[in-house]
């Protein structure tokens, strides 16, 4: 039988295509969500669309004191691991306000690295397994308008990075998602480029693919390798001085 | 912003809001008058209100399948392509199709859809189960044919007037592959087409394709394709283990809008003698897979641009039995006389009408393509006194400029509808179409 795919911080538009592309090649899902019981209908939606089994987990990706016990409850332990746990927040209020900064570096970085690391522990003791951290490019370099969600993607990228290190020998692998920009309700409203701008489904997709082929690091769409190629190299006495 | 119907004929400057739940929908319909759209596949201006346009594309879940009876609940803007994809494999397929997939439910719904099987099947209708439905002040009502059943009634083929389609329940059929054995017929006129298809009412799929740049004695002559779902002992042995599992066609993009010279009265002459003689050619009985059978221009995205940037429009009309033949005969001289060759022109067999404002009457119903010219800009109103004079009537979900006038002569049924929405205070819900016909 086939071992489910988790799917962490399940309310995200990137989550629910990812648990689509899942279920649709027959894997059972296990949600989990803050408030979880408001995903029945995106459980009801897979199981009706792709005839597989869906449960639902609470998870507060932030409350790391419960994490050991969330994996534990699970009435399984899932072949993959993904999480799309994240929150942009406002930069300038990020800047004004310690607490709020607070916030976003733990839902961007100390969430999810560590109930990655929690997860690789079962993982590596079990010898196999894949997990799925969705970071961004923002964490690529930081820049003035968002270094705050940045550097806490720089953390989580080199958490996953580290942890893909450490795991290889155990037959666990890592994946790396660096998405741009992604056209999802927290983008609504913000006026992106339409050719570097991907939808929910295609990175479903892509994180798929990453996982059958295990992909150490993927851009999504791959246009921004090289956009971040370019950003990266930018002599910093130049980029200091840059608004991008 | 800017939208049109599938015909990219006349596009109008509207205001359209994407709801994500029904709190965000009760928001939009407390502005008034709203139409619901869906995937924007009806050809002209049933799916548009200037002032609150209101897309259902994000009410996409399914909520549940009884494998017992077939019926799957849904909402209303699940697409007919997810419900094959997700079914199919399983063993079941939609009740009644018309000829794209990528049409909502609640499209499905709001047109009562027909499709090659009306004449034994009759239209989307016989599916549905129950809709709930929203009216303007926000409130849900379930309607079915045991609970105000007027309003169900009046709901499927509607065209969304009767508020908005939230959720469904339909019931699905059972198929036991996903191909479909196919007869072709080549018939040398319009008689002979007719013929076929009265000798083969018990056939479960027909329609015909006809060369409609044909005159003369070859008035009418006409490719009659019949269909039915092929068993799985009937496939090419590689098929035979899994006979649900269809290999997905590849898809190709309309590119650009075509130049309109490139449709032209002489490419389109050829094209059709070219498809005719191809079709009445090659053999005869064949096994094709359900997308190629039901959804052939489903295969390029986007044909819609074939016609150039100023669109085109659609003609679709029903005729009474008594009437079809001779209405039909002077509909296609009419058509070939101009000039104005459509290569996409469809007949099909109907059986007998069901519903206060459906479409389909016991008869025969002809669809034509035609680009938006100043020549079809005078062949039209022609075709709709032809139809007049022969009792029919016009699908409103193909019309994009029928003068109200000629809709309510060829069917009285309107102005009852006009009349029913006005007592049940649904006339809040409006589009551009209604507006253009006083419904």
């Amino acid at each position: 039988m086939t071992e489910p795919v988790l799917i962490l911080g399940a309310r995200s538009d990137i989550a629910r295509a990812t648990a689509h592309v899942f279920a649709a090649k027959g894997y059972p899902i296990q949600l989990a969500a803050r408030n979880v019981a408001s995903l029945e209908a995106d459980k009801a939606d897979l199981e009706t669309r792709y005839g597989v089994t869906v449960t639902l987990h609470e998870f507060d990706a932030v409350a790391i004191e419960d994490h050991s016990h969330f994996v534990d409850n699970l009435p399984e332990l899932p072949q993959i691991a993904v999480t799309a746990v994240g929150f942009m927040g406002d930069h300038d209020e990020s800047m004004r306000h310690p607490l709020a900064a607070a916030r976003v570096l733990r839902a961007n970085f100390e969430g999810p690295a560590l109930i990655l690391g929690e997860l690789s522990e079962r993982f590596a003791a079990r010898k196999y397994g894949t997990l799925v951290g969705i970071s961004s490019v923002a964490g690529d370099r930081g820049r003035a308008t968002n270094y705050i969600y940045g550097s806490a993607k720089a953390g989580f990228t080199a958490f996953l990075s580290g942890l893909r290190n450490r795991l290889a020998k155990e037959n666990v692998h890592v994946v790396t998602v660096l998405p741009g920009f992604v056209n999802t309700s927290m983008t609504e409203g913000m006026d992106l480029p339409g050719k570097l701008t991907a939808e929910p489904e295609e990175l479903g997709e892509a994180i798929y693919k990453a996982v059958e082929k295990s992909r150490n690091i993927i851009y999504v769409r791959p246009i921004w390798w090289l956009v971040m190629m370019i950003i990266r190299n930018i002599p910093e006495a130049i980029f200091k001085k840059m608004s991008i | 912003m800017k939208i049109s119907g599938w015909g990219n004929f006349e596009a109008q400057e509207a205001r359209v809001t994407a709801p994500k739940d029904e709190a965000a929908l009760s928001a939009a319909l407390s502005k008034g008058q709203a139409i619901a759209r869906g995937n924007g596949r009806s050809y002209g201006d049933s799916a548009i209100s200037k002032r609150n346009t209101v897309s259902m594309l994000g009410f996409n879940k399914m909520i549940g399948f009884d494998p017992e009876t077939g019926i799957l609940e849904a909402e209303a803007g699940v697409l007919l392509s997810d419900v094959i994809d997700s079914f199919l494999p399983r063993g079941w397929f939609p009740l009644v199709t018309p000829g794209t997939r990528l049409i909502t439910l609640g499209g499905a719904i709001a047109s009562d859809v027909h499709g090659k099987n009306h004449h034994v099947d009759g239209s989307f209708r016989a599916s549905v189960e129950w809709i709930d439905l929203v009216g303007a002040d926000g409130a849900l009502v379930r309607c079915s044919r045991d609970a105000d059943p007027e309003l169900f009634h009046y709901t499927i083929g509607g065209m969304g007037l009767t508020g908005i389609i939230l959720r469904c329940a339909i019931r699905l059929r059972p198929v036991r592959s996903g191909w479909i054995r196919q007869i072709t017929h080549a018939a040398k006129d319009l008689k002979a087409a007719m013929t076929c298809f009265e000798d083969n009412l018990d056939r479960p799929y027909s329609v015909a394709w006809i060369d409609c740049a044909a005159k003369g004695e070859r008035l009418g002559r006409s490719l009659v394709m019949l269909g039915d779902h092929a068993n799985p002992g009937e496939l090419p042995a590689r098929y035979h283990t899994d006979p649900l599992n269809v290999p997905k066609r590849t898809k190709r993009t309309f590119p650009f809008h075509l130049p309109n010279f490139v449709l032209n009265p002489f490419s389109v002459r050829a094209f059709n003698y070219l498809y005719y003689w191809k079709g009445a050619l090659t053999p005869k009985d064949r096994i094709v897979d359900w997308d190629s059978y039901f959804f052939p221009l489903d295969a390029i995205r986007h044909w819609n641009k074939l016609y150039g940037k100023r669109g085109f429009l659609q003609f679709q009309c029903a005729l009474p039995l008594d009437k079809a033949e001779a209405g039909l005969t002077k509909i296609l001289e009419a058509t070939a006389e101009t000039g104005q060759a459509s290569f996409l022109c469809v007949l099909k067999r109907f059986g007998p009408g069901a519903g206060p404002m459906s479409f389909p009457m016991e008869g025969y119903t002809l669809a034509m393509d035609f680009p938006n010219t100043e020549a079809t800009g005078d062949l039209l109103p022609r075709l709709d006194a032809i139809t007049l004079e022969h009792s029919g009537r016009f699908y409103l979900t193909k019309d994009a400029r029928l003068p109200a006038s000629i809709a309510h002569q060829s069917d009285p049924r309107m102005e009852e509808f006009a009349t029913w929405r006005r007592a049940r205070g649904l006339d809040q819900f409006a589009s551009s179409q209604s507006e253009r016909l006083i419904l």
